[in-house]
């Protein structure tokens, strides 16, 4: 339990990544954003049966994290955290889809299977690709360039400070934790009798807490505005950024691509 | 030069529980004054420093910084001129860097952001924190945070520093780096804490909190010599003035 300390430690990694200085992270933060939003729009396009054909979309984050300089340990954590959640999504669809789909030697991949790994896949895609813009671009920037996007100020600013806040009340139960664990000897695990209590705790110190950096801010004149030191304008390489992926995207949404390039190894054409 | 002075009058404060932390206090700080607030735990000195830059509002009474009267209009402005170290520095310094922390203030005010990193850079060089600059401020040590917390308070340029027990949690060496930087400062200072020895060194005026109220406000040295009045406001007279029981123990 201690040891959820240096777990959000290392939660604050991705904004430490973001302070870099990588040609990915000098990109004007709309162009990422745009073309990140893109990326999740073609993903999440595939049918429900696409499986092999998801493939090359993995060249984007892969090419990204390497282009960016972004340690693969901590990508893959964080998405590896997430994991509970598309597993309760996708676990019925073997139960429930039980019509044969393709086989492997002797095995018969049922289609309830395929459409699992798909979600699978496609869940992974999401969010290393959005865990990639925020370790690249930094959610102040991404906040800046959505208001200069004209998404509305009020959802930006709940975004920023849902982000915010995330750190405060992660900050606050670890803290709660420690408490509790160096005080409770015997015990694995948190019991279920505590659990009400502490959340209350937790919920209440959170909020006070949160209100104190509220007032913090308020009190170096923040009004809602995002100000950044840094604003890197739109140039031609943006441009060509955005153009050049989503033109890969699409190629990879239309044709599939693995199907193709095992027929031009085996020379079917 | 009027446009600095505080002026307090009456105020009372309670917050939603009905806790009266507040109750029917007047105060008056001189432009250039350096003022300690002391008094026990719980005696009202953070809702009182609160009142000074907006962040609570009496429940009756007037508090005026310089010209204006506090209210929601003139809130922007005094937020300027007013400069709010606060208690916790964890609470204050919530960029993901030192150094865009400390250029929040100065953006937030409109200064284009050649500006506002010089207004930065100044700032952490007065501090003697420059060389932190790229570093997240949660993986500071206690006195680097206390530094960093004061220089983006400073980095808005404000006549009143308005500080929180800046001295709690500090090593002897950090606290008397502390002392030396504010000692340096030619604002109006307002200094709520328990370190009577920093109030020595740093502060000619003392006011004394007990309950929500002033029960005394003088001359620090003077107020210090007063026995009853310490106790009264659960306090304990400087070290530095007690006779030292080592070198000279009493006469039992
Ligand atoms: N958020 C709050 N809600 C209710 N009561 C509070 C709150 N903050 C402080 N108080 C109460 O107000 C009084 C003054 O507190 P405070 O100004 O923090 O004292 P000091 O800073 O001198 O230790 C105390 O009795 C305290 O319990
Ligand atoms: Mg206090």
């Amino acid at each position: 339990m201690i040891n959820l300390h240096s777990r959000w430690m290392d939660l604050r990694r991705l904004d430490e990544l973001a302070a870099n200085d990588t040609e990915i992270h000098r990109l004007n933060p709309c162009t990422k954003i745009v073309t990140t939003a893109i990326f999740l729009i073609v993903v999440a396009s595939f049918s429900k049966y696409e499986l092999i054909s998801l493939f090359p979309l993995f060249l984007y984050p892969l090419t990204l994290m390497n282009r960016a300089a972004l340690p693969f340990s901590v990508i893959a954590k964080r998405v590896f955290a997430t994991m509970p959640f598309v597993l309760f999504i996708g676990i019925f669809n073997p139960l429930l889809d039980h019509t044969p789909g393709f086989q492997v030697g002797p095995f018969l991949i049922s289609n309830g299977w395929i459409s699992f790994f798909s979600i699978l896949l496609r869940f992974i895609l999401a969010v290393t690709s959005a865990l990639i813009l925020v370790a690249t671009t930094g959610m102040d920037k991404i906040g800046s360039a959505l208001l200069r996007m004209h998404v509305p100020k009020m959802f930006v600013i709940q975004l920023m400070f849902m982000y915010r806040y995330l750190y405060v009340l992660l900050d606050e139960l670890s803290r709660t934790l420690l408490a509790y664990s160096l005080r409770s000897f015997n015990e694995t695990g948190l019991p279920f009798r505590v659990w009400g209590p502490m959340l209350g705790q937790l919920l209440l110190r959170t909020i006070d807490r949160a209100q104190r950096i509220y007032q913090a801010m308020l009190c170096r004149g923040f009004s809602g505005e995002v100000r950044l030191l840094r604003y890197n304008a739109l140039a031609k390489k943006d441009i060509a950024y955005c153009l050049g992926w989503s033109a890969f995207f699409l190629a990879a949404r239309i044709y599939n691509i693995p199907q193709w390039l095992g027929a031009l190894l085996i020379g079917r054409y | 030069m009027s446009h600095h002075i505080i002026e307090i009058k009456d105020i009372e404060y309670m917050y939603p529980d009905k806790t009266k932390a507040l109750d029917g206090l007047s105060l008056r700080i001189l432009h250039g004054e350096a003022v300690a607030i002391v008094g026990a735990n719980g005696a009202g000195k953070s809702t009182l420093l609160s009142h000074l830059i907006g962040v609570l509002i009496p429940s009756s009474g007037t508090v005026r910084i310089g010209d204006y009267p506090l209210n929601k209009e003139t809130l922007t402005h005094i937020r300027r001129s007013v400069g709010m170290v606060f208690q916790n520095s964890d609470d204050q310094l919530f960029m993901p860097t030192v150094f865009d922390d400390v250029a929040f203030g100065p953006l937030n005010m409109g200064l284009p952001p050649e500006e506002a990193t010089q207004r930065a850079l100044d700032a952490l060089k007065t501090v003697d924190a420059v060389h932190l600059k790229d570093r997240p401020p949660y993986k500071l040590s206690g006195g680097q945070k206390r530094s960093v917390a004061i220089a983006s308070v400073l980095s808005m340029l404000p006549d009143i520093l308005v500080m929180d027990e800046p001295s709690a949690g500090l090593d002897p060496y950090c606290r008397r780096q502390l002392i030396t930087l504010l000692q340096s400062f030619k604002h109006t200072k307002i200094i709520a804490t328990h370190d009577l020895d920093l109030v020595i060194d740093l502060c000619e005026r003392t006011v004394v909190l007990s309950n929500g109220k002033i029960i005394a406000d003088g001359p620090t040295l003077q107020i210090f010599n007063d026995d009853v009045l310490l106790q009264k406001g659960r306090l304990e007279k400087p070290l530095r003035m007690q006779g030292c029981p080592i070198c000279k123990p009493a006469i039992r």
